[in-house]
């Protein structure tokens, strides 16, 4: 018994060190992003002044990363949200791609997951055998043919050329069925009893029944594309709708010529993915619980 | 009358089942079938203007091509080395937070907030520890080690498995949270009367009611391996260092010189490589699962 209780300890201690590490890049950016501009180009000037043509620009050789600013201040933030209406530009751009995505993504996702998990047959098995094979294709497939199509359709430089096909990718379908198709038999055929028809169905038993997992799979989507990098760089490469880039693909580029300010507008940036987490987290284990395995 | 009435209404209900899939099959045949079809007969002809059937020309240029070769051995080797990785790692976690251990609904807490933290928000974090002169360096060196040049050196794959598990082990941590508390009570009791031990039964009764669930999480890190390329671009740009030149730089290198055919029978070749890696992965799970499936 009691070897158990220190091995209990040592469990204790590995794991709490494991979480805080997993926690670490994220508090770091948050405390540097009170930082003054002066102080973190002292700290971290060193990184970007090789990168420019001019070379022994830099006059601390180290990098040297902080916890606490030697004086806090609001600076950047007034920067990134007031000052410099850029980074907002890029925000409202990514609000503009991912929120479209994701409730689109989501009402296709309802309606079909539905489809699949009412009336097993053959060849809906084989409809979603197909969709799993579609899943599993990486972007490197995929942007070749939603390239063609939006080429085709000159939707190539606009917003539509990312968003069109990313509402009909199968990963939230994928998810929801297999929540969807736990749904008891018994309850739907109390609703039928009770005159319910197919729409009520869905909405009054799937819908809330599935709760948990729809806005699981809404805030798995929306992370996704709000880290989006790929489509933007294949799809928008025009001038003016290099303009109309994400946040997550603008902030490579602010890394290397606003270091003052990239730590405020990655704080700027993690806030409506955060909120969603620390609102939703057991909404969201719930939905990934739920979905384990590619077959049952 | 009233069965006649009801297989009528259950036949409307068939009818309605179905058409909920048409708004999804169209999208998806409209965004990915049919063009996929048009990228795979643009993999077999010389060019979109004469049209002209060289066979498999197009592949053997691309697997003779050094960037493709590059790129797709360095892919290859990230993905072989970070899945098993965050399946195994994912695993172990799982099963140490099976244990009454206090504080446990926040350490599950910290190790998914990686989740939902967007790369490009803390990509300059990981760029101070893993910088030249950076902090990783730093504390090797206090301890004697030699500085390693890890964003321009074969050391870059380190770094960006290390994100990689970052993002990835919490997700795959809570599925197999949830499969490990699937597994029938009863079964692990009788294990415990006949005097099993505690790797007795987890290798020999916990794996295999696990077996499904390590298909799916190796299947869902298999897929976001391939999205490296975010976190690789935002730490490095889009000329990397040779080691971290991945698939997606080479798709969006050939991309920029409109090179249709280079482009067709990558994604082409691609494609069935994922369909093999999946027919395999399925095979195996069929074989190890079986008697545990009910």
């Amino acid at each position: 018994m009691k070897r158990r209780h220190i091995s209990n300890i040592t469990v204790t201690v590995i794991v709490a060190l494991g979480a805080l590490l997993f926690l670490l890049p994220t508090v770091l950016t948050i405390a540097n992003s009170f930082m003054t501009s002066s102080e973190i180009s002292a700290n971290y000037g060193a990184m970007y002044s090789n990168m420019t043509d001019s070379e022994k620009t830099y006059i601390s050789g180290d990098v040297n990363l902080k916890f606490i600013p030697d004086k806090v201040t609001l600076d950047q933030y007034r920067s990134v949200l007031i000052t410099n209406s850029d980074y907002l530009v890029k925000f409202w751009n990514s609000v503009w791609l991912t929120v479209p995505i994701t409730v689109f993504q989501l009402l296709v996702a309802i309606l079909t997951s539905y489809g699949f998990s009412r009336y097993p047959s053959k060849v809906k098995g084989i409809i979603f055998f197909a969709y799993i094979i579609l899943m599993i294709m990486p972007y490197q497939v995929t942007l070749v043919p939603n390239y063609l199509v939006a080429k085709r359709f000159d939707l190539l430089n606009k917003r539509s050329a990312i968003i069109l096909p990313a509402i009909f990718s199968p990963f939230s379908i994928f998810l929801l069925t297999k929540v969807m198709r736990r749904v008891p038999a018994s309850y739907v055929e109390a609703a039928k009893l009770d005159g319910a028809g197919e729409l009520q169905i869905l909405t009054r038993i799937y819908m809330p029944l599935c709760k948990n997992a729809i806005i699981s799979i809404g805030m798995l989507v929306f992370i996704d594309y709000w880290n989006m990098v790929e489509q933007p760089l294949i799809l928008m490469t025009s001038d003016e709708a290099k303009a109309l880039h994400p946040l997550s693909v603008f902030l490579s580029q602010i890394n290397t010529s606003d270091v003052g300010l990239a730590f405020a507008v990655g704080v700027v940036y993690m806030i409506p993915t955060v909120l969603m987490f620390l609102y939703g987290e057991d909404c969201l284990v719930d939905g990934i619980a739920y979905s384990g395995g590619i077959k049952g | 009358m009233i069965s006649l009435k009801g297989k009528c209404g259950r036949r409307g209900e068939k009818i309605f089942s179905y058409a909920c899939l048409i708004p999804s099959i169209v999208g998806v045949l409209i965004f990915f079938v049919v063009p996929f079809g048009i990228v795979v007969r643009y993999s077999v002809i010389k060019n979109p203007v004469t049209k002209e059937y060289v066979g498999l020309d197009n592949y053997k240029a691309l697997v003779h091509n050094t960037a493709f070769r590059k790129a797709a051995r360095n892919t290859a080797m990230f993905s072989a080395i970070s899945v098993p990785l965050a399946v195994v790692l994912a695993l172990g976690l799982a099963v140490l937070l099976e244990r009454k251990i206090p504080g446990k609904s926040a350490f599950r807490t910290f190790f998914l907030s990686p989740l939902m933290v967007p790369t490009a928000s803390v990509v300059l974090v990981w760029q101070v520890l893993f910088h030249n002169h950076g902090t990783v360096n730093q504390v090797a060196e206090m301890f004697g080690g030699e500085p390693v040049d890890w964003l321009k050196s074969t050391k870059g794959q380190v770094v960006i498995i290390l994100m990689f598990l970052w993002k990835n082990i919490g997700y795959n941590m809570i599925l197999f949270m949830a499969a490990l508390s699937n597994i029938p009570r009863d079964m692990m009791e009788v294990a415990e009367l006949e005097g099993a031990g505690a790797w007795y039964k987890f290798f020999h009764i916990k794996l295999r009611y696990l077996s499904p669930t390590i298909l799916f999480v190796f299947i869902l890190s298999l897929i976001n391996s391939f999205k490296i390329f975010r976190e690789v671009y935002l730490l490095t740009g889009n000329y990397p260092y040779d080691k971290l030149y991945m698939l997606q730089h080479f798709m969006n290198n050939t991309f920029n010189k409109l090179d249709y055919q280079k482009l067709s029978a990558a994604a082409v070749l691609f494609a069935l490589v994922m369909i093999v890696i999946m027919a395999v992965l399925l095979i195996l799970e069929n074989i190890f699962g079986k008697d545990v499936e009910n």
